[in-house]
């Protein structure tokens, strides 16, 4: 990761220091062995205290650095771990609207949270451990090397088929936690869907059905856990096993060479005090590699992230001299590839300054998608867009988005009061924000908690109702006083009256600001200067309201539905 | 993993906890004896395999062309065989110990699920899903890692610890002595950490909690954030918060990481003390060099599990806290039990009264007061009124969701307080605004509410439903796997099948969450004729958004801000001019 390489000096610091630490850890039975060894039978009780003032020294300092570097570490991932967070969110921001939906917001989310925290906490871990076993492992094979080097040989020769059992184990391990990882979804879906559709359920009676669903994924998940696990936990076992072995091994041959003279008791017993040490160095390792994989997996999903291609605009006339202020020319758009057809083609309009543009048209007709490609959250595939003459693909970003008041379907609440949810951290002037809250409709109800426009919004404002929700979301709109304001089917969950006095209080109010309005209901867009009828990505008509009564038949159809058949009668 | 929203409660009630736990276990009690003596066993031959390897060495230390051979060979096999059955031992507790953790948490899983499956819809309607979810994933998941891993690791530690200080205890009294002053100075170094450390995990956990939710909000609102160009603001913001995760979990990890070296100080310090008093005893002959250097290997195996119980500690504490939240869910109120004297609803006729009802869904805010109502049989009342404004109150109390204060509602005479909410249930057929399919196949899904329904009875109901045609559409018909990602099913035709479900259904009671607004026009068309189908000859209540729709309307209720602000027919509500007239109005203006 490249995210440590300015900090390898510092790494490189904390290892010589834990390096230190380790070995004075390693001289401590060394020291032991040398009092007993050689100074106990001199009797020179002098030497004892000094031998063992001695130890007590590498106690000291095996403690002060081993402190010392792990709170190195601990910095070190703290620092990587920083940059990593504020990289990741900085890219999630930048990432195209498109990229955003293949990768999935609960994807990042996760990514941002329980990934960074799966590296940090190996980052620090694998520090600590992953300079101590190694060394430690090292050092014990190289000293048993030094004492004897035949008797290590029979050690040695456990090593690779060690080394084959690890391997073979940790294959069949991944795949099969893979199972277990599907299991664990597939048990949480049910518990999702019936979470959700717990009415339905109770309505009709169907808890024991439910039960015995889930009791089937409680039972699959249990059981692929216990095959999982039981493959793994013959590691541990195994690895015992095969070293214990290669110790009896030791002394067996050992014997026969002690026989001959070649090999002197001692050094056996020497042996197995470094095989303690071999065996657990073994399992740190061993532990080391488990930690390893699941930190790569997070580090791959983040880097995954990061490695997305910045997307390039389309081109495209650079300006075209027109009065209108939004002019859309033969737009041609598609989600994936246009081979499959456009979700919106040849889109023609212009919409003058202080216009108002009605969208209409069923589901999937292509109307939040035409908006979408107004702020450029995706590129167009043929065509042009142009705000006040210029094409909003040259554009820069901020200069662009800064045009629009933008009041989406369902939109973002962030926990915070009501003004700061109007005003979004813009620092607007507080007489903008009052009006817009005016104008939306929204001020009765906010004036009439106690707190006025300081109360509390929820995460998820789920204390506010529909109806509050939406007038909230285009007051917001409206606070920064557009060039252009959107309105995507935001009055949906506004009751006819109340949405009939927002939109003429917003024309009073804001004469200067072009509305695009998209909208199921009829009666919301029929008094616009133009009305936009989508039919599946195409253009149906264009036109005023009567005129369309009378051109369109989809618009007409629709009308009468919506109108029960006695729009003239009613009106 | 850290938990979803980073948030680690510390455990309230330990001991209750702890208690509730062990309750789990006891099902398993056998295996988990099992597990002891077989565990007891293995680290007994553990202990025992250096002895033997020393007594191997004994017999070969008498130097060139003196080894014992036959006693190094008896010994040597006695090891082999010594090594092996530990080693199966080792790999077979383990495996106890995963099937009793995978039986508890098993079982702790079901009853979670059975009590979900319990709990009054108000639990559901006041929680985030993602917050049920983790209870039955995350938390139980905790649970189960510290079962499996701890209770193996308590249980060796343990004997280890006891068999190691015996041995020690055997060899020479005097040098114990040593610990005397080095395990109480580890059991308050311990306790010293664990308080300054605590709160710092605390910080930790709640400043993760806070940068989790944060992400979790803004990355939602990502194109919010967007349209009104704030990404600089909110990566300054998300810095600070990631500046506070960052630093708290250093903080707590600098006190924290000094833990391991310290414990290990305290034991290369007992190291210490032992090789010089040990010398000492040994030069006034009270100890032999050999006993001093088995004394220095059971020191250490003493040692080993002390280093560990500080990790094991924490573990549990996470644990103890996560299955403190599943305990917390298995303690929440149930729905009130059916009377005892309860039957079942048989429905005649399908009339509706609801006398004198009060309800609101705080104790001290009613938001109905004093509704009443007569829905003669196969009559349509409908509600009307703003989205939010609480038009599917009234179904909550028809289908007893929710019971109100005060007040009675009967079905042909009888109180649906004293009849058995199955049946009662079982009275309606409901087709609600938020579709509601789950994972299975569109056969199952359909005939949902009448499992025992035959295919022709399931193709009939969808042909009456306007989807006959699309399901066989599909790649495997009615037997296509509906999944969430899967394949292309349109919210309208979701509608549609919800509806063949209800049509499946014998009820004489209808509830109709109309939810055209949302479909485009051929399905709407098709949705239209398919409620005519399903309406006929029933008593329908139908929560209406477009008023056209309930002109024909036996009663209609009209509800604005959680009230039924009027009452009455069509005609009658337009003549009174009031709120319905200027809604009706305003539709059409």
């Amino acid at each position: 990761m490249e995210y440590l390489r300015p900090l390898y000096g510092q790494m490189l610091i904390g290892f010589i220091i834990k390096l230190a630490g380790t070995i004075m850890d390693l001289a401590i039975p060394w020291i032991l062995a040398h009092m007993i060894d050689e100074v106990v039978p001199t009797g020179n009780k002098t030497a004892i205290f000094i031998w063992g003032a001695g130890m007590a020294c590498c106690a000291v300092i095996a403690l002060l650095g081993n402190v010392i570097a792990n709170r190195k570490a601990s910095a070190i991932s703290r620092d990587a771990t920083r940059r990593i967070r504020h990289d990741l969110y900085e890219k999630i921001e930048r990432l195209s609207t498109r990229q955003l939906d293949a990768l999935t917001v609960p994807s990042l989310i996760s990514r941002l949270t329980s990934d960074t925290y799966n590296v940090n906490q190996t980052l620090g871990r694998m520090q600590r451990l992953g300079v101590r076993a190694p060394i430690l492992l090292m050092g014990g094979v190289v000293v048993t090397m030094l004492l004897d080097i035949r008797l290590s040989l029979a050690l040695l020769a456990t090593l690779p088929l060690l080394a084959l059992g690890i391997m073979l184990i940790s294959r069949r391990g991944i795949s099969l936690y893979t199972g277990v990882q599907e299991n664990v979804d597939r048990m949480v879906r049910t518990v999702r869907d019936d979470v959700i559709g717990i009415r339905v359920i109770r309505a009709l009676s169907k808890r024991d059905y439910e039960c015995a669903r889930f009791s089937k994924d409680n039972e699959n998940l249990s059981r692929s856990q216990i095959r999982a696990n039981t493959v793994m936990a013959a590691t541990n076992p195994m690895m015992q096993l095969l070293l214990n072995l290669g110790l009896t091994a030791v002394v067996v041959c050992g014997a026969y060479w002690v026989n001959k003279g070649v090999t002197k008791p001692g050094s056996i017993i020497a042996f197995l005090t470094y095989f303690t040490i071999i065996l657990n160095a073994m399992m740190s390792v061993n532990k080391m590699f488990v930690m390893l994989s699941q930190a790569t997996a997070s580090a791959n999903r983040i880097a995954e992230v990061l490695a997305q291609p910045e997307e390039e605009a389309a081109g495209g006339a650079k300006r075209m001299e027109a009065r209108a202020c939004v002019v859309f020319d033969d737009v041609c758009f598609s989600y994936a590839q246009p081979a499959h057809g456009y979700v919106l083609e040849d889109i023609s309009f212009a919409v003058g300054k202080g216009e108002t543009l009605g969208v209409i048209g069923a589901t999937g007709s292509g109307k939040t998608t035409l908006i979408q490609l107004l702020q450029r959250f995706y590129p167009v595939d043929a065509g042009a867009i142009y705000i006040d003459g210029e094409n909003i693909a040259c554009m820069e970003e901020e200069k662009l988005h800064s045009l629009f008041g933008v009041a989406f379907q369902s939109d973002a609440f962030f926990s915070g009061t009501i003004y700061e949810n109007i005003d979004l951290g813009r620092g607007l002037p507080k007489e903008d924000i009052e009006r817009a809250a005016r104008c939306a409709q929204a001020e009765e109800f906010i004036l009439a908690t106690e707190e006025g426009y300081e109360h509390p919004v929820h995460a998820k404002a789920a204390n506010l109702s529909g109806g509050q929700k939406q007038r909230l979301l285009i007051a917001r709109a409206l606070a920064g006083n557009p060039e252009i304001l959107i309105l995507d089917d935001s009055s949906s969950a506004l009751d006819y009256r109340t949405d009939a006095a927002m939109r003429s209080a917003i024309r009073k109010e804001y004469p200067n600001t072009t509305i695009i309005m998209v909208a199921q209901r009829v009666s919301s867009v029929r008094s616009a200067d133009q009305i936009l009828v989508l039919d599946e990505g195409r253009a149906a008509g264009t036109g005023t309201h009567e005129e369309l009564m009378l051109t369109c038949p989809l618009y007409a159809q629709i009308s009468d539905i919506q109108m029960g058949g006695d729009d003239h009668a009613a009106a | 993993m850290p938990p979803r929203n980073g948030v680690i409660q510390k455990p309230r009630n330990t001991k209750g906890t702890l208690l509730r736990l062990g309750k789990y276990l006891l099902h398993s009690a056998p295996m988990l004896l099992l597990a002891l003596t077989l565990s007891i066993t293995g680290n007994m031959f553990q202990l025992i395999g250096p002895t033997l390897c020393g007594r191997a060495i004994d017999a070969l230390s008498g130097g060139k062309g003196l080894v014992d051979f036959a006693t190094v060979f008896r010994y040597a096999a006695m090891m082999v065989v010594f090594y092996v059955s530990s080693a199966l031992l080792a790999y077979i507790v383990p495996q106890i110990v995963l099937r009793i953790s995978q039986r508890t948490v098993r079982i702790m899983r079901a009853d979670l699920f059975s009590k979900l499956m319990r709990l009054p819809v108000k639990y559901f309607d006041t929680r985030q899903t993602g917050e049920i979810l983790s209870r039955i994933s995350y938390d139980i998941d905790t649970v189960n890692t510290s079962l499996s891993n701890d209770l193996v690791q308590i249980l060796t530690s343990i004997i280890t610890v006891v068999g190691a200080l015996s041995m020690m205890i055997k060899i020479s009294p005097l040098l114990v002595l040593v610990f005397v002053v080095t395990v109480p100075m580890s059991v308050l170094f311990t306790r010293f950490m664990t308080r300054r450390v605590r709160p710092l995990y605390h910080n930790r956990s709640k400043c993760l909690g806070d940068m989790n939710g944060f992400v979790e909000e803004y990355v939602s609102g990502q194109k919010t954030i967007r349209a009104y160009h704030r990404e600089k603001a909110v990566l300054h913001r998300f810095d600070e918060k990631n500046e506070n995760a960052v630093q708290s979990y250093y903080k707590a990890d600098y006190y924290a990481c000094a833990t391991g070296p310290s414990v290990n100080f305290i034991n290369n310090l007992s190291l210490t003390l032992i090789s010089i008093f040990g010398a000492l005893m040994y030069l006034s002959g009270k100890i032999s060099l050999g006993n001093i250097s088995s004394f220095v290997l059971y020191c250490r195996k003493f040692s080993g599990p002390i280093n560990e119980a500080a990790n094991i500690f924490s573990e549990l504490q996470s644990a103890l806290a996560a299955a403190e939240r599943v305990f917390e869910l298995l303690d929440e109120k149930e729905e009130a039990a059916d009377l005892p004297d309860a039957k079942p609803l048989e429905v005649q006729h399908g009339q509706v009264d609801i006398a004198h009802v009060d309800f609101g869904y705080d104790e001290g805010r009613l938001i109905l007061r004093d509704v009443n109502l007569v829905a003669a049989p196969g009559s349509m009342v409908a509600i009307v009124g703003p989205t939010g404004a609480g038009k599917t109150t009234l179904v909550n109390l028809l289908m007893r969701f929710y019971d109100p204060q005060s007040g009675d509602i009967a079905i042909d005479d009888k109180s649906i307080y004293g009849v058995t909410r199955t049946s009662l249930r079982g009275a309606f057929s409901m087709v609600l605004q938020d579709t509601w399919l789950f994972n299975g196949t569109v056969h199952d899904n359909i005939a949902y509410g009448n499992p025992g329904a035959t295919r022709e009875a399931v193709i009939a109901a969808a042909k009456a439903a306007h989807i006959h045609g699309m399901i066989q559409r599909l790649p495997h018909g009615y037997d296509t796997m509906i999944t969430e990602d899967g394949i292309n099913i349109s919210k309208g035709q979701k509608q549609l099948m919800t509806i063949a479900r209800a049509m499946l259904q014998p009820a004489r009671l209808l509830i109709l969450d109309e939810a055209t607004s949302n479909v485009d026009l051929q399905t709407e068309t098709l949705i239209q004729e398919a409620m005519r189908t399903l309406t006929r000859g029933k008593t329908c209540f139908v929560i209406a958004h477009r008023l056209s729709t309930i002109r024909n309307a036996d009663t209609i209720l009209v509800v604005n801000d959680g009230r039924i602000v009027e009452q009455g027919k069509h005609d009658e509500l337009m003549a009174m001019n009031g709120f319905y007239a200027s809604l009706y109005r305003a539709q059409f203006a």
